[in-house]
């Protein structure tokens, strides 16, 4: 599904990933885990096409397409979701308008007939169960007052309404408490399928007690430098990183 | 450039829509500006004395008086000289009705969306239409007049209703008040007026569409509404011209009288003529709207959205003369390409218990300035008067100007009067939210700009919003990123 080979790219000239290799394949879900600054959110940010990164080399092929070729909500509407570690506040657009207004983009893309009004409602009000979300917080102004665990919670809701093959969540966990990290991982868990796809992006092993990766990967420095299954991610709880910095630092002297 | 910048680029290098001019055959007066100008104007409009006198009057006050130079706005000098102050198009005979209206007409009036024969099957709305000079033809005259409305053309009323325009005529806004008022009062040529008696609430939107066709033309219209005790009316009023490259003058004046407990609504969608990307051409639109709200309980309030105009001043207030009456300001400017507005409002506190509120909400994008300016007068008598004043700025790339000029003048310690304003942009980190989602940028922009704006909107009447939303987004097609 996603062929990310050799991708080096940086910020104001500055580098940040210096050749990632990664495969992922339908059904799977893979746990992008590593120290702060090594480039985890930064393959977040340039897969789903942020501008502010420029991709000096290398290629991601999602199901069969340059990804670096496509247009940010080309990307969205292919299919590929990003759950943002700090979503955006839009005043005076109310959630249900903006996701309806998404939705159909997308549909639009792939050829589908817009929801009207009443379809799409009937389609919000079964997904809202997922992430246990009120609606009453989807008639308000996008993110707008919303808690952390609110704003995370609407994130996983708009991804079980766009329907993504590919869904990053780039630190998904952060400045949740423990009832609203269950919630949250119980949705994502309830929307995996074998089509579909999972990237997660952690600093923490503690949501991958809740979302339970089949591939954990360590980033240290732009680059991967460890992979393996879940109980890497157990190791990396109990000793830390700085054993896989030691170890990286010494082969790449 | 960045990403920001060439969308706001995109965004803002959107086509005028309503560019177009038709070759009408037109009655003008002589280009220039002399005494026997308006004696011209005034007797093709085959005006009683009174009015000529008053004109004449207005003239002579004008002459004596300066251009206006306070405002945060930059123009050549105009050149009142080469400008012609009267332009009608040529119809052998008046129209008794719809009918005879000459088809070429009409068909302006269906390719600005207002078709005026359906508008007549239609329920809802009653509509004036103003082309340069004159009215051309008004619709529902007469299920409105059983209900002893009047509406129909400014100079019909002077036919008409001579005693009700000579008692307000000037009564609101004198002609002594400024530049423009007093250039308005000596060569105005039509507009529209309304008269709704007392206890009636109007049973439909009243709405005058104005439209410059002619070249080198002022329009200079005159609206008068006139509320008695307990009654209501919503009024809307649309303005285009086309896309010319030199500039075109527009200096209206619109009065507004409220009686006691009652209630009027003045709702503006101004989409004059910008000019084009490079700022040439484009409409000054020089306005002076005033209300007075006379009677106690009575309530005024003001709505509009501004996109279009090369240079706009403008400031729709309130008089609250009676005790307990109201004075609303809402607006959206919207300020493009090299696009000036200098806009707001006044709200002058007289009676006890007044109340009054200014919502503002600027969108400056391109190499455009906009300016808000407002003034909350609280005279010694308006005991307990209270005034909220909201003034937010958006501003779409860095070439742009936000600006606010508040005054506030309190003369009566019980006053209670509040400002808050903010100045946001639209962020890169919004528009890539919107395009991870799937949204493409410009639909990104214009749900982020209604957003923004939907105070505003929220208080037009629902025909009126859905157009201003979309006019939202046109004008600011391509500039964001």
């Amino acid at each position: 599904m996603l062929s990310i080979k050799n991708l080096h790219a940086s910020i104001e000239g500055t580098p940040i990933l210096r050749g990632i290799n990664l495969e992922v394949k339908p059904g799977e879900v893979h746990a992008i885990m590593g120290p702060n600054g090594s480039g985890k959110s930064t393959l977040a940010s340039v897969l789903a096409g942020r501008e502010e990164y420029e991709v000096t080399e290398g290629e991601v092929i999602f199901m069969g397409k340059n990804l670096l070729e496509l247009s940010p909500e080309d990307r969205a509407r292919e299919g590929v979701f990003l759950a943002f570690q700090y979503p955006v506040e839009i005043p005076g657009v109310s959630s249900t308008n903006f996701l309806r207004t998404a939705v159909n983009q997308v549909r639009e893309y792939r050829g589908l007939e817009a929801l009207d009004a009443v379809k799409f409602l009937s389609i919000m009000k079964e997904k809202m169960k997922l992430v246990e979300i009120d609606q009453k917080l989807l008639s308000r102004s996008l993110n707008e007052g919303f808690s952390g665990g609110e704003k995370k919670r609407n994130e996983i809701f708009q991804m079980a309404m766009l329907e993504p093959s590919l869904s990053i969540l780039d630190e998904t966990d952060s400045g949740l408490d423990i009832d609203a990290l269950r919630i949250v991982s119980n949705g994502v868990n309830q929307l995996r399928s074998p089509e579909k796809a999972t990237i997660v992006v952690t600093h923490y092993q503690r949501l991958l007690d809740y979302i339970v990766p089949d591939f954990v990967h360590v980033l240290y420095n732009g680059r991967i430098v460890k992979s393996g299954t879940k109980e890497l991610a157990m190791e990396l709880e109990e000793k830390g990183y700085d054993w896989i910095k030691e170890e990286a630092d010494s082969t790449a002297v | 450039m960045s990403k920001d910048n060439q969308i706001l680029e995109d965004l803002t290098s959107k086509e005028y829509e309503h560019g177009w001019s038709v070759n009408l055959e037109v009655d003008e007066a002589p280009t220039g500006l002399t005494e026997d100008t308006i004696r011209w104007i005034s007797a093709k409009k085959e005006e009683p004395q009174w009015l000529l006198d008053w004109r004449l009057k207005a003239y002579k006050i004008w002459l004596a008086m300066d251009e206006p130079k306070w405002a945060n706005v930059h123009y050549p000098k105009i050149d009142l000289q080469s400008l012609k102050f009267y332009s009608a198009p040529k119809q052998s005979n008046k129209p008794k009705s719809l009918d005879e209206i000459d088809p070429e007409l009409l068909q302006i009036y269906e390719r600005l969306g207002i078709s005026l024969n359906e508008q007549k099957k239609l329920q809802g709305i009653a509509v004036d239409v103003v082309l340069d000079s004159v009215s051309v033809g008004t619709t529902f005259k007469d299920t409105l007049s059983k209900l002893g409305v009047i509406f129909c053309s400014f100079s019909e009323a002077v036919k008409e209703h001579p005693e009700l325009v000579k008692k307000y005529l000037g009564s609101v806004v004198p002609m002594t008040d400024n530049y423009y008022a007093a250039l308005n009062s000596a060569v105005f040529s039509d507009g529209s007026f309304c008269y709704i008696p007392k206890g009636t609430r109007c049973p439909m939107e009243l709405s005058t569409y104005f439209r410059i066709n002619a070249a080198n033309t002022g329009q200079f219209e005159r609206t008068l509404i006139i509320a008695e005790d307990n009654s209501y009316v919503s009024y809307l009023e649309g303005c285009t011209a086309p896309q010319r490259d030199e500039n075109q003058l527009h200096a209206a004046v619109v009065e507004i009288y409220a009686a006691k407990h009652a209630e009027v609504k003045y709702s503006t969608v101004q989409n004059w003529y910008p000019g084009n990307k490079e700022g040439v051409g484009g409409i000054y639109n020089f306005v002076t709207k005033r209300g007075i709200c006379a009677g106690d309980y009575s309530k005024i309030s003001w709505t509009q959205v501004e996109t279009g105009s090369a240079v706009t001043w403008k400031y729709p207030s309130c008089i609250l003369k009676g005790d307990y009456s109201i004075g609303e300001f809402y607006s959206v400017a919207v300020t493009n390409n090299y696009q000036q507005a200098d806009t707001g409002t006044k709200m002058i506190h007289i009676g006890k218990n007044t109340k009054s509120r200014i919502v503002s909400k600027g969108i400056s994008a391109g190499h455009s300035q906009n300016s808000y300016r407002g003034q909350v007068q609280v005279m010694k008598r308006a005991t307990n008067a209270r005034n909220f004043s909201q003034c937010d700025s958006l501003l779409m790339g860095n070439r742009c100007g936000a600006h606010t000029f508040p005054y506030i003048d309190i003369q009566n310690p019980s006053a209670k009067v509040e400002h808050e304003a903010t100045t946001s942009k639209i962020g890169e980190d919004q528009l890539f939210y919107c395009n991870q989602r799937g949204i493409a940028t410009e639909d990104a922009v214009a749900l982020i700009v209604n957003g923004y704006a939907k105070e505003v909107l929220n208080q037009l009447p629902m025909e009126f919003a859905v157009e201003a939303q979309k006019l939202l987004a046109l004008t600011l097609e391509g500039s964001v990123g």
